[in-house]
Order: structure tokens, then C-alpha cells, then sequence
């Protein structure tokens, strides 16, 4: 790969080991894909995930005197105070890990949004941007609803392209490689947010890899509508990029997203390939123990839904309630009134938080409803029901 | 020293070092995650390579799998209980593979100028300078 002379000297350690290291991880990956050379971003997204992996890089880089060159935003660990105090049993290692990494972050001058949907309010790209953007939820919505590039970037590449403020020149950055792969005809009734998290979960695990291009969807999906898509066909495929030409914002046609191409497949996606994706995901029947919603974080929108259908009732004492969500949605949840129905109710909101951590060992033995094939299938519960909201918080509500 | 019935392959260094150690082939893709990190046994359940161990071999597989965070994790763990692989020899290689082999420093290498699958076996004795971009292979029994 072709580098300039400052790439050079930063790559010889004379601006510090941690900017070394950045730059070194992106040179490998450039040379994997043979790419020409580096290109400018303008903004990334680390999937923080306080695991030791991450731990290890984001300290490598912010010992070694690495900072942000361009707007970084960060993934949810979780709220280690919250969570300390309710929950005695979360292991001491693991809190230290989770502290370790948040302060890494802060050290490295990253946006410390701790959310999944940086791209709603903390990061947002914009149509034609490049950008690295991480976390397998976003990295498609960046590229297909926004219209910006990215790669399916890790924790790492992310972070590393945000303090080099560049990334190699290779595979979804490059026009030719955001060819439509497979058609998708979508035959089935979408009617609500919960219908995008079955075709989502459908069409990943249908397709595995590739880049599908819907047609026959006749509204303009919502905002949620199409992060679930994004979310649950990185839960059972690696969907990085899609097209519904007419609602996505690069191509207005399907022969368009093709590049003039023949499709390499075309699947067709009725109701009945739907209710099969619903009750694949269905691991029990029993009573519900606690609710888990907001994976990936709930907007302002799904959090003002839950606070509507929990207004004026009470959730059963045997059910823990939980919503996850980023601060900056908290914040206007609050100020609104959300969050105070939802506590009234016997809920909790809670930032800064992913399912798939440490914080909620209360629950492995548990069973737990969620709207979100991505929270069971982490599985940091024994089993799962999955449904849609309004089912959920009927579920809490009788305790059943 | 080099034998005469050594095999000499020319490949593409992705991540440098030097590793050798008896090869383990791997016909479907691995993911890391899914192994013991104390001893590098292979946990996943119907994988060709089930309740085989990691630690210390070259392996040669396709390709990884499965998201970013598990990936890494994994590879990492291995790494600091030193029952990683020595190298890594593989088919396509992608950008989550880069960087688990860039973190544990375990040498990573691909585009070998012949089929990995054909020339190298499970049992023979493999060495990859990923620095000089080749790999050498002394079969098993020669």
C-alpha cells in the first residue's frame, strides 16, 4: 500500500506508540485487501463492549498518547453504579474491566455516547461521507439508510481509523463493491416494527453474506422499522449494506443497485417464512421472570410507546422491567414525563448499557421476554420468549 | 534444517512473525470464541473439529466467523493463556481475522501459491516466516 511520508513517520512511532499502533493495525488491514492507499474519514464509531479484547487495544492506544482525530463515538458497556448497587453479585473483575475501558475511552478524547444508534443524535453521517463505522447494526444502516460508506469495521479498525483520522481504500468504500447480490421480493404484510425484526432475522439467515436489495415493500419503513432490519440480519446473517430502491437513499431503482447486473439469487419472503422466523425464536412458553427491551437502544419514540402502554398500570412483583437506551434519549424521556410513568409502572430506564454484559447475572437462570431476537440470542438468560412490545408489557403486567 | 522432500510455498503476509508447529486443518470456518480460552479445545458442537486443541498448532482453515466483539474475545483469550494457534494460515481473510491476529501478534498469512487443503495435511510439521512470505511444509512420516 502507498503511503505518504507523514503516514510513514507516524508508522516509525515518531508521534507516539499509540498513534504507531493505530496506524499499523489499518496498514495490515489495507495490505490484506490489497488496498492502494489511505483515505480520509470523517467520523467513527467504536463498538466498545468492555471485554478484554477491547480492553487491551483502547488502552494500547491511549497509553500510548493516542487521541481522536475526528468525531469517535462509542458503544454501551453499562452503568457500572447502577447496576453495583442493585446487584451484589456482579464480580468485582468484571466492574474493573468495564471502568477500565470507559476511562480508555475518555483518555483517547472519544464521544463517550455509550449507544448503539450513535447515527440518531451523538455521530451522524451524512449521505456520501466516508466513515468507519462499527457495531453490526450500524454499520448497515450507515451505509444503506444514510447513504454514507463504510466497511463492516471491529472495535478496533474503528477506533484505529478514528485516531489516524483514515482508513484503507477497499471493499464497501469502493462504488463497485455495493453491487446488489441477492433480490429480495417481499411478499409478505409488514405491518409494524416487530414485522421488520422477522424479515430482518429471515433474510439474514436466508442469505448469510451479501448485500440483498428488497422490493415490494409500499411505504416508507419508519426510523425503527429499519434499524430493526439492520439489527436482527446481523443476529443470524452479515447483512453490511441493503437496498429497498424508492425509501434508501443511493439508488432510486433496482437495476440501479445492481449495477446492471443479473442478481446472484432471488428468494421471495411470504407470511408464512415470518411466523416460521417467530416461532424459531420462541425457546419456552413459561412464565416470564423479567423483560428486556431496548436491543438495540430504544428511541425516544419506543420509549415513549412503552411509557403510553404503561400508563397508569402496574407491572407484577415477580417481573423485572427493563428499558435500555442511550443518555442523550434518557434526558428528553425525562423531561417529557416518559420515564416517570415507566418507574410509576415499576420499570427502569437505564444508559449506557448493552445486553451482553457482565451487569446482568441476575438472570441467568431466568426467563425473559424481549422484542428483540438480538437480546436472546445473547443469551445472558436460560430461555426466551421474543414479541412485540405491547406483548411484552402485557407479559409484565400479569405476570405470565 | 530443510529436508529434501520439504514442500517450499510462496504466500501473502497479512499479520508478520514466525510460528511453526504441527499443522490442524480445519475445512470449515472457526470461530474462536467457541473454544476452551484455559486449554484450546474446540467446544463447538458438530464442528469438523470438535475436542481438538488449538494450542501451539499452525492452523489452516477458510476463513473466520461470527461478530467482531466474540471473535477477537476469543482469539485474545487463547493468546493470554498461550493455547493460541503458533500461525494462521487461511483462504479469504477479512478485516475482523486481521485484527484478532494483529492483537495477539500470531502470524497470518493467506494467497499460499497452491490449495493449503491439498498440500498440507493434519500431522505434518509447519513452518510460516509470514516476514519472508513463505511457508514451509515437512510432511508427516518423511
Amino acid at each position: 500500500m502507498y503511503l505518504t511520508k507523514e503516514e510513514e513517520r507516524v508508522l516509525k512511532g515518531e508521534f507516539g506508540e499509540g498513534t504507531q499502533k493505530a496506524l499499523e493495525l489499518l496498514v495490515a488491514i489495507g495490505d490484506a485487501y490489497d488496498a492502494e492507499k489511505m483515505i480520509p474519514i470523517s467520523r467513527a464509531h467504536a463498538a466498545s463492549s468492555g471485554q478484554e479484547g477491547d480492553l487491551y487495544f483502547v488502552e494500547l492506544l491511549a497509553n500510548g498518547g493516542a487521541r481522536c482525530k475526528v468525531p469517535t463515538s462509542t458503544n454501551p458497556v453499562y452503568d457500572i453504579p447502577y447496576f453495583h448497587e442493585l446487584f451484589e453479585k456482579i464480580p468485582e473483575e468484571e466492574a474493573d474491566v468495564a471502568r477500565r475501558v470507559m476511562d480508555a475511552y475518555k483518555r483517547v478524547g472519544a464521544i463517550l455516547s455509550w449507544s448503539c444508534l450513535p447515527y440518531l443524535s451523538e455521530n451522524i453521517p451524512l449521505f456520501g461521507e466516508t466513515v468507519a463505522f462499527s457495531e453490526s447494526s450500524a454499520t448497515p444502516y450507515v451505509n444503506s439508510v444514510i447513504g454514507a460508506r463504510t466497511n463492516r469495521e471491529a472495535a478496533q479498525s474503528a477506533l484505529a481509523a478514528g485516531v489516524i483520522g483514515k482508513t484503507p481504500e477497499y471493499g464497501l468504500l469502493v462504488k463497485k463493491n455495493r453491487k446488489g447480490t441477492h433480490l429480495v421480493k417481499v411478499e409478505a404484510t409488514l405491518k409494524d416494527e416487530f414485522d421488520y425484526t422477522l424479515l430482518g432475522y429471515y433474510v439474514g439467515k436466508k442469505i448469510g453474506y451479501g448485500i440483498p436489495v428488497l422490493t415490494g415493500i409500499s411505504r416508507q419503513p419508519s426510523t425503527e422499522e429499519l434499524i430493526n432490519f439492520c439489527a436482527m440480519s446481523n443476529v443470524s446473517g452479515a447483512i453490511s449494506m441493503f437496498y429497498i430502491p424508492g425509501f434508501t437513499v443511493e439508488t432510486l431503482t433496482v437495476e440501479e443497485a445492481f449495477q446492471g447486473d443479473v442478481p446472484e439469487d432471488k428468494i421471495a419472503v411470504t407470511d408464512r417464512e415470518l411466523e416460521r422466523a417467530y416461532d424459531e425464536l420462541q425457546t419456552t412458553g413459561e412464565k416470564v421472570d423479567f423483560v428486556m427491551l431496548g436491543c438495540p437502544h430504544y428511541t425516544l419514540k419506543q420509549v415513549g410507546e412503552a411509557a403510553r402502554l404503561l400508563s397508569g398500570k402496574r407491572i407484577h412483583n415477580d417481573v423485572s422491567f427493563w428499558i435500555c437506551t442511550s443518555a442523550t434519549t434518557r434526558l428528553l424521556a425525562e423531561r417529557i414525563g416518559y420515564v416517570d410513568t415507566i418507574e410509576k409502572a415499576g420499570g427502569h430506564v437505564v444508559v449506557d448499557t448493552c445486553i451482553d454484559e457482565p451487569c446482568w447475572i441476575a438472570y441467568r437462570n431466568k426467563v425473559g421476554m424481549t422484542d428483540s431476537p438480538k437480546c436472546s440470542y445473547y443469551r445472558r438468560f436460560k430461555e426466551a420468549r421474543v414479541g412485540r412490545l405491547q406483548d411484552c408489557v402485557e407479559a409484565a403486567v400479569k405476570g405470565k | 534444517m530443510r529436508m529434501k522432500n520439504d514442500i517450499v510455498l510462496k504466500c501473502h503476509k497479512v499479520i508478520g512473525g514466525y510460528g511453526e508447529g504441527e499443522a490442524l486443518i480445519s475445512h470449515e470456518p472457526v470461530c474462536f470464541y467457541l473454544t476452551d480460552p484455559r486449554t484450546g479445545i474446540v467446544r463447538e458442537k458438530n464442528h469438523e473439529l470438535a475436542g481438538k486443541n488449538l494450542a501451539g498448532k499452525v492452523l489452516v482453515f477458510p476463513s473466520g466467523k461470527a461478530s467482531s466483539v466474540v471473535q477477537i474475545d476469543g482469539l485474545f483469550k487463547l493468546a493470554s493463556h498461550s493455547v493460541a494457534p503458533k500461525a494462521l494460515i487461511v483462504k479469504d481473510v477479512e478485516t475482523v481475522l486481521v485484527v484478532s491476529a494483529f492483537m495477539t501478534k500470531v502470524p497470518l498469512v493467506d494467497r499460499l501459491e497452491k490449495d493449503p487443503f491439498e498440500v498440507i495435511h493434519t500431522g505434518d510439521f509447519v513452518k510460516v516466516d509470514a516476514e519472508k512470505g513463505m511457508v514451509m511444509v515437512k510432511k508427516q512420516g518423511s
